[in-house]
């Protein structure tokens, strides 16, 4: 048997009040695309990072090639052949990627060196980028190639990716894969982590269950369904969302040519966007990420105001309505940041349930708010959506993502729109988490209230959308009927790769 | 090692031991201080913080912190609406010394009448004239996105000159003899703020007493004081709520240029007395340290306002019966706020002393 690259043996960490890693133990071999699943709050996120070198651990070994592993910080676990992409990028918007990639370096090399380097591995690799384009330009998959690239320069023995196809076009996905399963074949060893099923069943050749900080299960994934795989990460029967067949109903709200410009420099504009949202339908709109989502769902729910008659709402053009007059009449959102947009982070949740519930739940008389009836709203909401927290005194920041988008996405519903907004509303959420996320959007449209679904994930649309359309730099395609869509039929809606191609794979 | 880690949600604890742990930390550093000026550094500091209060002349000086202790609260609290938004207004001391001069003007046109109507009627122009200076920074930054810390406090040097254009011209006393200087406005009963002198008492300290309760009430139980409060976290977040971030700056500048200009119209009637060239000492500074001593909570404001007359007062004796040189005071009132800002870091952080990992 061959050594193992990376062998985990009863690794530990506790925080206060909670175990994050428990006794993990598990090998990475040469080579092998291992995937880490589990929940959200499962430990994926500590044990990455403690192989990284951000967490000491509290017990516990690694072995790297058979000699003791013990990283004292990220420099020494890249100094030591580990590389990581991490969920959310850590770019520079104002710099090119060349400049970007250099900043991630001790000594970098001249400028000039580092663009030829970047060239050659992205041509290896079949990941094309400039080096000398601007960051703050590049869609989300470019930007995810510049991480991917910035680690590769580093040769690294094992790569460590944290969920990254969910801001890819299936497209994208593929070209991903294709770079990964070379790079395996080149004796990269890659440690995937993922909640996509599907994905960890294509890719990968091994994969570790991760339940409340425990290993609960290994199984090689492309001979496990990926339902008992969900079930091993749940540990209960998963719940699929079931949905009701619903006549179409009235037009409730009409977007007619809305255009706007874009509200800031990496912004971008909406171009003539025409569509009518009924009552009782879950309308879903896809497209990468940066192509006008929060512009959109700022046009919606009032933060951004338009030229009137571009927004009606009942046959009444609202354009010129602020949040809370558009909340009055039922047009509520939940925008894709949870942390100080939907929510603020440093305040309670009773508070943050304060943030939009006020209009509509009548928590303020005379402009006095009555803390008592917010504090029965937010534990309303806890209860309902299943929040895991001490209580609805903790602030916002002290939930997991998983959570918090449980406490924001319930604050909404709860308050029974007529037509509700959600931007992403399972971006970075467990599985279970997600599933009741999304029945609840559907009970709500089988109440008779419309849901404008606006994701990049997929799967996700084509499991509760009645009709799907795609947003694509500020356009948004014609509405089909989302069943019988085929994944490639999205894919150029989408607008397809961009400007991708796929590795030379050699034989 | 000692390491930094963020907790998380702040810690209750701390939210009210830092401005403690501060005031300690301040008493030993400035202790240290005096003793290396060749002071004696227990009694230095026991005139500072216990003399006014407790000595045998206290009766004296007990008044005396609430003439001092009320401009700096009431301009305190109309300073932390605008800093809890992340809005901030420098110069507060140019609204006072503004509020000053119009409430001044108002009492002085209707010299030599009396009526109690004359009295409300300066307090009305005193709070316009300093909401007025104060929405100057507001509406360009609203209008040009100026820099309204730079714009405030620019505004204050131009505010003394036209207090001392003032003094010399306009509101000059007639009967002044030529020398710079308005009429007592104490003097003049309609005018005069005081309830009474003996006591220390005021309207500003009623005023400064209300406007607690008032910010309080509106920080915790309102609508407004919410929005403010969130506007400063969460600037998104706020846009998402509706708050109107124009508005919000509009407003929050003309409460602080509100109670700044109330505080010198109380000032210039009462303790002052009188329109002069160097009518301002300076309390729209140190509100600002006020403010922040006292953790932008009313109740925290009242306290850090008596402590900062404490320090003035205390420092005063000090100068006079040891000898200390003025400027040890002020450098020791530096480090309250330097202190405070240190410890505040406990607020949100929690010190781990870790190993250094072997290998």
């Amino acid at each position: 048997m061959t050594q193992p690259l990376l062998a985990l043996s009863g690794l530990t960490k506790a925080y206060p009040g909670v175990v994050a890693n428990k006794d993990v133990s598990f090998n990475i071999l040469p080579g092998e695309v291992h995937a880490l699943l589990g929940e959200n709050g499962a430990g994926k996120s500590t044990l990455v990072k403690t192989i990284y070198g951000l967490v000491k651990p509290d017990s516990g070994t690694m072995l790297l090639n058979g000699a003791p592993f013990t990283p004292a910080e990220p420099r020494a676990a890249r100094a030591s052949g580990v590389a990581m992409v991490f969920q959310h990028f850590s770019l520079f918007d104002a710099m090119n990627v060349a400049e970007n990639i250099a900043l991630g370096m001790e000594n970098p090399p001249p400028q000039r060196e580092i663009a030829a380097q970047v060239r050659a591995v992205s041509d290896q690799y079949g990941l094309p980028l400039d080096p000398t384009r601007i960051v703050g330009e590049l869609s989300a998959g470019e930007r995810q190639r510049v991480e991917i690239i910035r680690c590769l320069l580093q040769d690294p023995k094992l790569l460590i990716m944290d969920e990254p196809t969910s801001v890819l076009t299936p497209q994208e996905v593929d070209i991903l894969f294709k770079t990964l399963l070379k790079l395996s074949a080149e004796g990269t060893a890659i440690l995937y982590i993922s909640h996509k099923l599907e994905e960890i069943r294509a890719l990968c050749e091994n994969a570790t269950v991760l339940r409340l900080g425990e290993v609960v299960g290994t199984c090689d994934p492309r001979t496990t369904s990926a339902r008992d795989m969900a079930e091993l990460m749940v540990g209960t029967a998963l719940h699929v969302p079931e949905r009701a067949a619903r006549p179409a109903g009235d037009t409730i709200l009409a977007l007619k040519g809305l255009s706007a410009k874009a509200p800031h420099q990496f912004g971008t504009a909406l171009r003539d966007i025409t569509i009518d949202v009924q009552k009782g339908e879950v309308l879903g709109i896809g497209g990468v990420a940066g192509n006008g989502q929060d512009e959109l769902v700022a046009a919606l729910s009032g933060e951004m105001r338009t030229e009137a008659g571009m927004v009606n709402f009942g046959g009444e053009s609202i354009s010129h309505l602020g949040p809370n007059q558009r909340r009055k009449i039922g047009l509520l959102a939940a925008p894709e940041e949870r942390m100080g947009h939907a929510a603020a982070p440093d305040m309670s949740l009773v508070e943050n349930a304060v943030l939009t519930a006020t209009t509509r739940k009548e928590f303020a008389n005379k402009g006095f708010l009555n803390w008592r009836k917010a504090r029965t709203f937010a534990d309303d909401v806890i209860t309902a959506f299943d929040v895991r927290t001490p209580g609805s005194n903790n602030a916002a920041r002290s939930l997991s993502g998983g959570n918090l988008q449980k406490f924001v996405i319930g604050r909404e519903i709860m308050q029974d729109p007529d037509v509700l907004v959600v931007n992403q509303p399972t971006w970075g959420v467990d599985a279970s988490a997600a599933a009741a996320i999304r029945q609840a959007l559907l009970d709500l449209a089988a109440k008779g209230a419309a849901v404008i679904c606006i994701s990049q994930d997929l799967d996700e649309l084509m499991e509760i959308s009645d009709r799907f359309a795609a947003l694509n730099e500020g356009r948004l395609s014609d509405p089909r009927p989302a069943q019988g869509l085929s994944v490639e039929e999205i894919g150029l809606m989408l607008g397809g790769a961009h400007d991708m191609e796929v590795s030379h794979v050699d034989a | 090692m000692l390491m930094l880690e963020k907790r998380p949600q702040p810690s209750k604890i701390w939210t009210l031991a830092a401005p403690l742990l501060a005031v300690v930390l301040t008493m030993i550093c400035g202790g240290l201080l005096f003793a290396a000026l060749g002071k004696a550094p227990i009694e230095t500091i026991r005139t500072i913080f216990f003399d006014p209060l407790f000595s045998e002349f206290a009766w004296f000086y007990r008044p005396q912190l609430l003439i001092k202790g009320a401009p700096l609260a009431l301009i305190a609290i109309g300073l932390s609406f605008g800093f809890r938004a992340g809005i901030w207004n420098i110069g507060a001391e140019g609204q006072y010394i503004v509020g000053a001069i119009c409430g001044a003007a108002v009492g002085l046109a209707f010299y030599p009448t009396e009526s109690f109507l004359i009295f409300p009627l300066m307090v009305i122009a005193g709070v316009l004239g300093g909401t007025l200076w104060a929405l100057i920074p507001g509406i360009l930054k609203v209008k040009f996105d100026t820099n309204e810390i730079l714009v405030s406090l620019m505004l204050v040097y131009v505010a003394e000159q036209l207090l001392a254009s003032m003094a010399l011209g306009a509101l000059r006393n007639p009967d002044g003899m030529g020398f710079p200087g308005s009429r007592n406005l104490a003097k003049y009963d309609s005018a005069s703020s005081w309830i009474s002198e003996n006591a220390g008492m005021h309207w500003g300290v009623v005023a400064a007493m209300i406007a607690v309760i008032f910010a309080y009430v509106t920080l915790s139980r309102h609508q407004f004081g919410f929005n403010v409060r969130l506007a400063g976290q969460s600037p998104r977040a706020a846009r998402f709520a509706g708050v109107n971030p124009k508005l919000l700056v509009l407003v929050c500048m003309g409460i602080s240029g509100g109670l700044a200009g109330a505080a010198g119209l109380f000032e210039v009637a009462g303790p002052a007395g009188q329109i002069s060239i160097d009518f301002n000492v300076g309390y729209g500074f140190t509100a600002i340290i006020v403010a922040f001593l006292g953790r932008l909570h009313p109740i925290g404001i009242l306290l850090a306002a008596g402590l900062m007359a404490l320090t003035y007062i205390g420092g005063e004796i000090a100068q006079s019966n040891l000898g200390l040189p003025g400027a040890a005071i002020q450098l020791m009132q530096g480090m309250l706020l330097f202190f405070l800002l240190m410890v505040d870091v406990l607020t949100n952080y929690r010190l781990r002393f870790r190993q250094e990992t072997t290998v």
